[in-house]
């Protein structure tokens, strides 16, 4: 699976792609790949806000609970209520089912993330283990 | 300097197999095991467990043990260190059972199967396999009946759904229908002769389970032709996570989670499984003293009834908050399309319909206790 080179990553597994001031996260094709058949989707509300590198919800798959982490800090302007009823949909298309949006707080946190070569790189190894 | 060696992860001899089927693999009891199969295979907890109940999967149970007791005091012994009443066995036929300790706790359930007068198999728990043999050895010594830990001579693969029948009976010239629920039979089976199938599972669904030579030739072969001949009838391989889902949903006990070492038979809720008319069974003493004194605690069934997945290990609480129990399995339940979970509460939170928490990351989620097993497979029409 080519990850997108429109976005950035991380090594917990999230996705950030980032237009203007706005900031859309998800998981990875990785990600959902490891977890398995996901069912339950937790993100903050509206208005929540995300610091870096923090937890900020959480996804399940029926034998597993991972913790979601921040890309980026934070406030939450937006979140895909269509997950809480078909969390399904973060399997079939995890770069398109995205999780919650933002306005950035500090812009400048992006340059520490992944690109999608690095990303690649870095799940190649830890698939290799 | 010394250092204490981690004992080597196990295999069984369909490991490679479950590789190059892509499966994703994990350490289960120092097992190296498959979890799930992809999905390009059918695979994929959700899939595996709906094929299991509406179909027919196929498992790779090799790391269960095995222990054949046999002799002329063997059924003498069988009593002695379980808890059912196996002087009810005819020959051919199998019991769920359990190896108490002195104090009614369990070192393990078993499933034993009466294949002779006197020769008896108990297939017992991967996470167990040396407790079990080494107490069972121990506590047998005074019986006129040779113990004989079996484990690594078999690969155990289990057919389970209501099509397992029909598969199975495609590579055997046995009779399959006349084997009843409980039963075994031997027979030939893809070419090798005298093999004993078992008409049980920890599926909560019909189903066979299968004791082949454990070389990796042979296992490899009849695993494939499993596959070959289940393709009519939609086989898939499933791993230990549909294995887990499934037995949760008919409140199967998992050594570790519902039953163990410090968790009495009645607590467990497994009475019918123990013969306290036996005159004497190691563990009858501390049960019969257990009863009279009352059950304190008791498994139950919950389902959650607000969104939220109580897991193994969770807290539970009171309608208040109040923390009185614990979860000992939970998970969706992909059949019932429900989050479920078996707990540890006070009798007096027990009854059907109470209403309780469970505590996820720091938040109380409702839940109610709920009749079980949760799954009961439908009668077969006549």
């Amino acid at each position: 699976m080519p990850y997108p080179t429109d976005r950035k990553y991380t090594k917990e597994h999230e996705w950030i792609q980032v237009s203007g001031n706005t900031a859309t996260i998800g998981i990875t094709d990785y990600a959902q790949e490891s977890l398995g058949d996901i069912v339950f989707v937790e993100t903050p509300k509206v208005g929540g806000e995300l610091t870096a590198g923090k937890t900020f919800g959480t996804v399940e798959s029926v034998k597993a609970v991972s913790d979601l982490f921040a890309p980026a800090s934070g406030t939450v302007t937006e979140v895909n209520t269509d997950l809480a009823t078909s969390p399904e949909k973060v399997n079939k298309d995890a770069h398109g089912s995205w999780m919650v949006k933002m306005t950035l707080k500090n812009p400048g946190e992006l340059d520490a993330l992944l690109s999608a070569a690095d990303y690649e790189k870095f799940v190649a190894e830890e698939a290799g283990h | 300097m010394s250092s204490v060696q981690a004992p080597a992860i196990r295999k069984t001899a369909l490991n490679a197999v479950h590789r190059q089927m892509g499966a994703k693999m994990v350490e289960f009891n120092g097992w190296d095991m498959p979890v799930e199969y992809p999905a390009s295979l059918g695979g994929g907890i959700i899939n595996e467990h709906m094929a299991v109940r509406t179909g027919v999967g196929i498992f790779d149970v090799s790391h269960m043990g095995d222990i054949r007791l046999a002799g002329p005091q063997a059924l003498a012994a069988v009593q002695h260190i379980s808890m059912n009443d196996a002087s009810k066995l005819a020959i051919a036929q199998a019991q769920y059972s359990a190896l108490l300790y002195p104090q009614g706790t369990f070192v393990d359930d078993v499933i034993v199967h009466r294949l002779a007068d006197d020769e008896y198999l108990l297939v017992i728990n991967a996470g167990t396999r040396e407790k079990d043999f080494n107490w069972v050895r121990d506590n047998t010594r005074q019986f006129d009946c040779a113990v004989e830990n079996l484990s690594d001579d078999f690969t155990q693969i289990a057919i389970q759904g209501p099509k397992g029948v029909n598969l199975l009976q495609k590579l055997t010239d046995t009779d399959l229908s006349k084997v009843k629920f409980y039963w075994v039979t031997r027979g030939k089976l893809c070419g090798l002769s005298n093999i004993l199938m078992g008409r049980t599972g920890y599926t909560a669904e019909d189903g066979f389970e299968i004791y082949i030579p454990a070389d990796e030739a042979t296992s490899a072969r009849v695993w494939n032709e499993l596959l070959a001949a289940g393709k009519e009838f939609g086989v898939v391989p499933c791993g230990l996570g549909a294995r887990n889902t499934l037995r949760l949903e008919g409140k199967l006990p998992l050594y570790g989670h519902e039953i163990s070492d410090t968790i009495n038979v009645w607590e467990a809720g497994l009475d019918r499984f123990c013969k306290m008319e036996k005159p004497e069974f190691i563990g009858r003493e501390a049960l019969e003293k257990a009863k009279a004194a009352g059950t304190k605690r008791t498994l139950v069934g919950l389902e959650m009834t607000e969104r939220g997945i109580a897991r193994d290990e969770y807290k539970v609480q009171d309608e208040s908050g109040r923390e009185i129990g614990y979860v000992t399995s939970g998970s969706p339940a992909p059949f019932l399309k429900k989050n479920v979970a078996l707990a540890y509460v006070p009798v007096e939170h027990s009854a059907v319909g109470t209403k309780v928490k469970a505590e996820i990351r720091g938040q109380g989620v409702g839940a109610v206790v709920v009749p079980t097993p949760f799954y009961k497979r439908p009668k077969k029409a006549a």
